[in-house]
């Protein structure tokens, strides 16, 4: 039996530039129908009154390790890529499949096809048949593919199918076993570290090669002065070549390791403060283009350990939102921007029909007070484990109510 | 800077004040004070060590635990005989032997040793940070023999000790660490010591073996061991650590005992009085010649030693005094730490 249509009323209608403007926004079934200031409740809607408070696209989380509804829908996440980092590795059309499907009716999940077969970085997985089973995009996980003839094979490759190649920067010659980033932070801990050029290295290599081979390219988190520059001068060029980033790295140095705080054991590592002042930058100036939370919710067997034995990651789906408000707060971005970076950006590099409040698009909607103040606690977290760096942090921003395709979640 | 030419109890703060840490760590978060402190506490026990009857009652009824999750044979004695020496029961868990090699968690290793109600606990593990980590889960102090590449508290001390009383003197000295400095805990610990203490600290190793931006520590840093040797007075050699090493970090030993090995020649660089150490293993014929190594007067390896037992006695009976109720011992400020 088909819902009544919903009219959410009295709110602050996030746009994709500029100021949120007063309106309303009306859905039927899963599709926006209308929005704007002069929209009004039909005869039988469900009604929602927003109270002034920030009316907003539900948001796409680019590369997530699970999938963890309560924490997701916490954060006001309505569509979450899955990496392929899974046991097993999203690298069959079966799995891929299965996860399309995990999700359904409130959370909908995007799978991220496995570049090479189980990660291996050495043969090319069925990216075609992946594709047909859901998987929206390529990802090569945790992992860099060293070999760059098979790099380029699997470029030209996703470029024929229309894929988008989600890859992850480290020069794994230089990395090794690193754990750190090589400066006094880690020399004083004794912590196996790689110099910060292992990512421009490999950013280097991966936009040479996507250019040869026309293709779209993502670097899911870009954390490094160097690797931003080149980025940035090959957007210029026209390359499409596009960077993301989690919060963790414009919000913390690798001075949080001290103590050898496992929480803060991130893939990427944390970088030394100038590099993360160049996120921010870079993040201002549209260099890097999405914020995506990394959610991978990590229990005490995970992290409470050695630090180099620690398990890499952090749950972020919480702390996505309010933690990206810091910047607007701090005026790096405007609001319309945040959503950009947040939900519109995704949603197209997936090739999704949501990610913004535009008629015709699903109904994935969220009503945030940007302003809420709270704390983060490990401890009551909605997360599946509450590894966060940012326990006992005050933040502000929160979602109030939350519509996966117009069907209210919770 | 602090001078160590006196000894005088005097400059010290009363009681627990004078070291206020539960455990010994590391030396990054002690003051110069508290570490003249130690190596003043060290003294008496160098002398009762030379002594024909080397046993006291301090520390009688209590257990020492020495869990060492790596291969080590001076320093695990050196922590046995120290405990012993002390009138204390010492334990030695052998990693071996042990649930670990049947997949018990460090956390959970760590909850049993603090379930048979240890005094305290002497770890090795081959994880930086390792050490913190146990000491976070038990109620006794903790004293770290070594974990990782981080730091290695006591060798530091001993070889600090040494150097004292070889020297008498701390500010100004010019010390040399030279070797595989990237992998060293010893290196660490010796630099956080001496600079603390005033010296004048180069270390010296290819650039493979040199960790960034060590400068930051307060030390020079040389690639050229024959510029880093001029005037030096004390040459502290470090042995390449190939367990700690994933690819090639040298060419050879022949070509790195070529550039960085200590020949009698080589020595001859230094001051006149330069004193050589090692905290050992050596690998002799590599980064140092025999014939320094066994340098009479010179070569202090085996005093090294020696001051090793002695400054594990000081640090075992330090931190032992609350639990033994000492006047004036109060329980101390908790070193931070957080596993998360």
């Amino acid at each position: 039996m088909k819902q009544a249509a919903l009219t959410i009323t009295n709110g602050l209608l996030v746009t994709r530039e500029g100021a949120p403007v007063s309106g309303a926004i009306r859905c039927d079934g899963d599709r926006i129908v209308a929005i704007g200031a002069d929209v009004v409740p039909q005869e039988g809607d469900r009604v929602e009154d927003a109270r002034g408070k920030l009316i907003a696209p539900g948001l796409v989380d680019l590369g997530v390790f699970a999938i963890d509804k309560p924490a997701l829908h916490f954060g006001g996440i309505t569509r979450a890529a899955l990496m392929p980092d899974q046991n097993p590795p999203l690298d069959r059309s079966s799995t891929v499949r299965y996860a399309a499907q995990s999700g359904k009716p409130d959370l909908w999940v995007h799978p991220l096809a496995a570049a090479t077969r189980g990660l291996e970085g050495s043969d090319i997985a069925e990216i075609a048949l992946m594709r047909d089973a859901g998987a929206k995009a390529v990802a090569t996980g945790r992992h860099w593919i060293a070999d760059s003839g098979t790099m380029l094979r699997l470029l030209r490759y996703c470029a024929m199918l229309g894929l988008t190649v989600i890859a992850h920067a480290e020069d794994s010659g230089l990395t090794g076993s690193a754990v750190a980033t090589a400066s006094e932070m880690a020399t004083r801990l004794g912590l196996p570290s790689a110099p910060v050029e292992a990512e421009a290295l490999a950013v280097a290599r991966d936009i040479a090669l996507a250019e040869m081979a026309g293709a779209k390219l993502h670097f899911r988190q870009i954390t490094t002065r160097g690797a931003l520059d080149l980025i940035r001068a090959a957007q210029k060029r026209g390359v499409a070549v596009s960077a993301g980033v989690t919060p963790a790295h414009f919000m913390l140095s690798d001075t949080a390791l001290a103590d050898f705080r496992t929480f803060c054991r991130f893939s990427p590592p944390l970088r030394r403060e100038d590099d993360r002042k160049a996120v921010i930058e870079a993040i201002g100036d549209g260099t890097i283009s999405i914020i995506a939370s990394g959610h991978d919710p990590r229990g005490p067997e995970d992290k409470r350990l050695p630090f180099a034995d620690a398990e890499p990651g952090m749950a972020g789906a919480e702390t996505l939102l309010p933690l990206t408000m810091n910047l607007v707060r701090d005026g790096v971005i405007d609001m319309a921007a945040a959503f950009r970076l947040l939900a519109t950006n995704p949603a197209g590099l997936l090739g999704v029909n949501a990610g913004a409040l535009e008629v015709g698009l699903q109904a994935d909607i969220a009503i945030i007070d940007a302003d809420r103040p709270w704390i983060v606690s490990s401890a009551k977290m909605a997360a599946a484990a509450g590894n966060t760096p940012f326990d006992g942090q005050g933040v502000q921003g929160r979602v109030l109510a939350l519509w996966k395709g117009g069907l209210k979640v919770g | 800077m602090t001078s160590a030419n006196s000894s005088s109890r005097s400059r010290y703060p009363a009681g627990s004040l004078a070291f206020p840490h539960r455990g010994l760590l590391g030396l990054a978060g002690l003051a110069p004070h508290e570490i003249l402190f130690l190596l003043d506490e060290a003294e008496q026990w160098v002398e009762l060590n030379r002594q024909p009857t080397k046993r006291v009652d301090h520390l009688r009824g209590l257990t020492i635990i020495n869990a060492f999750y790596e291969n080590s044979t001076r320093t695990l004695l050196s922590f046995e005989i120290a405990g012993k020496r002390l009138g204390a029961d010492v334990v030695n868990m052998s990693v071996g032997q042990s649930s670990v090699k049947k997949g018990e968690t460090l956390i959970d290793t760590a909850m049993t040793l603090n379930a048979m109600r240890a005094d305290a606990i002497v770890i090795r593990h081959a994880s930086s940070g390792a050490v913190r980590l146990i000491a976070e889960k038990v109620d006794c102090p903790v004293l770290n023999a070594g974990d990782g590449q981080h730091e290695h508290p006591t060798q530091g001390l001993l070889d600090a000790l040494t150097i004292k009383r070889a020297k008498g003197e701390f500010v100004g000295l010019k010390v040399v660490i030279c070797g595989d400095i990237l992998h060293s805990r010893v290196a660490r610990s010796n630099i956080l010591a001496l600079t603390a203490l005033g010296a004048d600290v180069r270390v010296c190793a290819p650039p493979a073996l040199m960790p960034a931006d060590i400068e930051r520590m307060r030390v020079t840093p040389y690639h050229d061991f024959d510029a880093a040797l001029k005037d030096a007075d004390v040459v502290m050699m470090l042995r390449l650590q190939n367990e700690r090493m994933t690819g090639q970090f040298i060419p050879s030993p022949r070509e790195y005992r070529h550039l960085y090995g200590l020949s009698v020649e080589r020595l001859t660089k230094a001051a006149g009085d330069a004193i050589v150490m090692h905290p050992g293993p050596m690998n002799r014929g590599v980064e140092i010649d025999s014939n320094v190594a066994d340098l009479p007067g010179r070569s202090l390896i085996t005093t090294q030693v020696e001051m090793g037992v002695a400054m594990r006695m000081a640090c075992l009976e330090v931190l032992t005094r609350k639990a033994r109720g000492l006047p004036g011992w109060a329980e101390p400020r908790e070193d931070k730490g957080s596993w998360a």
